[in-house]
């Protein structure tokens, strides 16, 4: 695409360049369970966002002094291919993988019950295959999944959805030519509830905005968690009705 | 029986007091803690279908010796917390040195979790007839979420499986379970444990595997 950067048209007939609506979300796949060495695993796509979530533990802590006596710990690595972006990233962890690590698991962390499992921990990997804007969303969703496909114990699940400004206009869920010439990006994860516990804003809003684009990304945190909670029902409802005729018989 | 998948979040219902294992109770409405089957009867109980067993006391286990010290044994129990077996809980009196000789690294044995403590220190016991090395015949891994399911309502799956399959069964909450029994009786045990660990979550199951065992039966004579 020939981009100029000063102008660029981000709207075309009243819809994005993915002919979207601005308050659209992008598709969404989620698999679950797609790794079978892992205790939980999810494979999700939002738009060209290509990512998988892995979650082994409770297990035990190494190194040791890591360990906490009375819960257990949370690690959360975030990682980008060096083939996920068109130009080759350097392999290996920096400045914004850390950054994005420690916030994504402050967003899983409040709602996992750590003090089930003292001295232990619960390691979560997600690596990104592809990136397309909002990888940090599609990283907590696939891990939220993955967490619940571990059976470990939370107060609920967590859904994870940006919302950004274009061309003077608030627009749900960025798409990678969205956010690189954009005005604004907030991505921000919550529970179903509408506890939020990420919440970060990169770019300039007004108070009036910000508080428009907040409620817009909550109606988009709302439509991932219905197809999160659709995944993994469907991964047992599934092999339920196969084998077993009573069951929708009863129904 | 009423059953559906829930996952971690879901209201399960309006009235506190019918907070069963697996729930939660946030402002007198319960909620479930795990992605897996919530059971409602009179309580409402959630059972996960996976996660990693957590040692409690009274469980039977089967566990394999990792470690030696000088006088206890370390036992991995298939779970995020090693056992540990003090040389007093040997059946008989023992010598420190001599530990090796009767279980050895790599040794399977059949224990029970005596203790646990909240920092999750694992103390098992060898002191019962039912217990001990595990000499002969096989032991298979499944999850541990299955096992109520291999036991059944008041033993009734496990026991007609011995009867069925004549061999016998151990089944430690950890998810192993030891069968003895002639090489094609454990042979056939073993396809009926992991059909049990497939299809923990449907309903009629015991049925289904009298059918199973029936016709695998008719098949070999």
């Amino acid at each position: 695409m020939d981009m100029d950067e000063a102008e660029i048209s981000f709207f075309k007939d009243g819809l994005r360049l993915d002919g979207r609506g601005a308050d659209q979300i992008r598709p969404i796949k989620i698999e679950v369970g797609v790794l079978s060495r892992a205790d939980g695993s999810c494979y999700i796509e939002m738009g060209g966002n290509k990512v998988i979530a892995a979650v082994y533990g409770p297990r035990e802590v190494h190194p040791r002094h890591l360990q906490e006596v009375t819960r257990a710990i949370v690690r959360y690595r975030y990682n980008m291919a060096s083939f996920s972006v068109e130009e080759r990233k350097r392999p290996g962890p920096d400045r914004r993988s850390y950054e994005l690590s420690k916030v994504s698991r402050e967003a899983l962390e409040p709602v996992i019950l750590t003090s089930y499992f003292p001295r232990s921990v619960i390691d979560v990997f997600v690596e990104v295959l592809q990136a397309d804007a909002g990888t940090r969303t599609a990283g907590i969703n696939a891990a939220s999944v993955a967490l619940a496909d571990a059976g470990i114990p939370m107060k609920s699940m967590i859904s994870a959805c940006a919302a950004g400004k274009v061309a003077d206009t608030l627009i749900l869920d960025p798409m990678k030519e969205e956010d690189n010439f954009g005005q604004a990006d907030m991505p921000l994860a919550m529970t179903p509830a509408g506890e939020i516990t990420l919440l970060q804003m990169d770019g300039r809003l007004s108070q009036e905005e910000f508080r428009q684009a907040l409620e817009m990304a909550m109606r988009g945190c709302r439509e991932v968690y219905e197809l999160q909670r659709k995944s993994l029902v469907d991964k047992y409802s599934q092999l339920e009705s196969e084998p077993v005729l009573e069951v929708s018989a009863l129904e | 029986m009423d059953r559906k998948v829930v996952v971690p979040g879901d209201l399960l219902s309006e009235d506190a007091k019918r907070c069963g294992e697996g729930t939660f109770v946030k402002d007198g409405r319960v909620y479930s803690l795990l992605y897996g089957l919530a059971n409602c009867k009179d309580k409402i109980n959630v059972i996960p279908l996976a996660g990693k067993y957590v040692p409690a006391p009274g469980d039977n286990v089967i566990g394999v010796i990792k470690d030696i010290t000088f006088s206890n044994w370390i036992v991995d129990i298939n779970s995020p917390y090693d056992g540990l077996l003090h040389i007093s809980e040997f059946p008989k009196r023992i010598e420190a040195e001599e530990m090796s000789k009767y279980l050895r690294m790599g040794s399977s044995i059949m224990t029970r979790v005596k203790d646990v403590d909240p920092a999750m220190k694992v103390e098992l016991t060898l002191n019962d007839r039912k217990l001990g090395l595990i000499r002969t015949g096989r032991v298979i891994e499944i999850s541990h979420t299955r096992v109520p399911r291999l036991i059944g309502k008041g033993g009734s799956m496990i026991s007609m499986l011995k009867k069925e399959l004549n061999c016998n069964i151990f089944v430690g909450q950890n998810g192993r379970i030891w069968i003895n029994g002639g090489a094609e009786e454990m042979d056939l045990a073993l396809k009926t444990i992991l059909l049990i660990e497939k299809e923990a979550h449907t309903n009629g199951l015991t049925d289904r595997i009298v059918e199973f065992l029936k016709s695998e039966k008719g098949a070999r004579s």
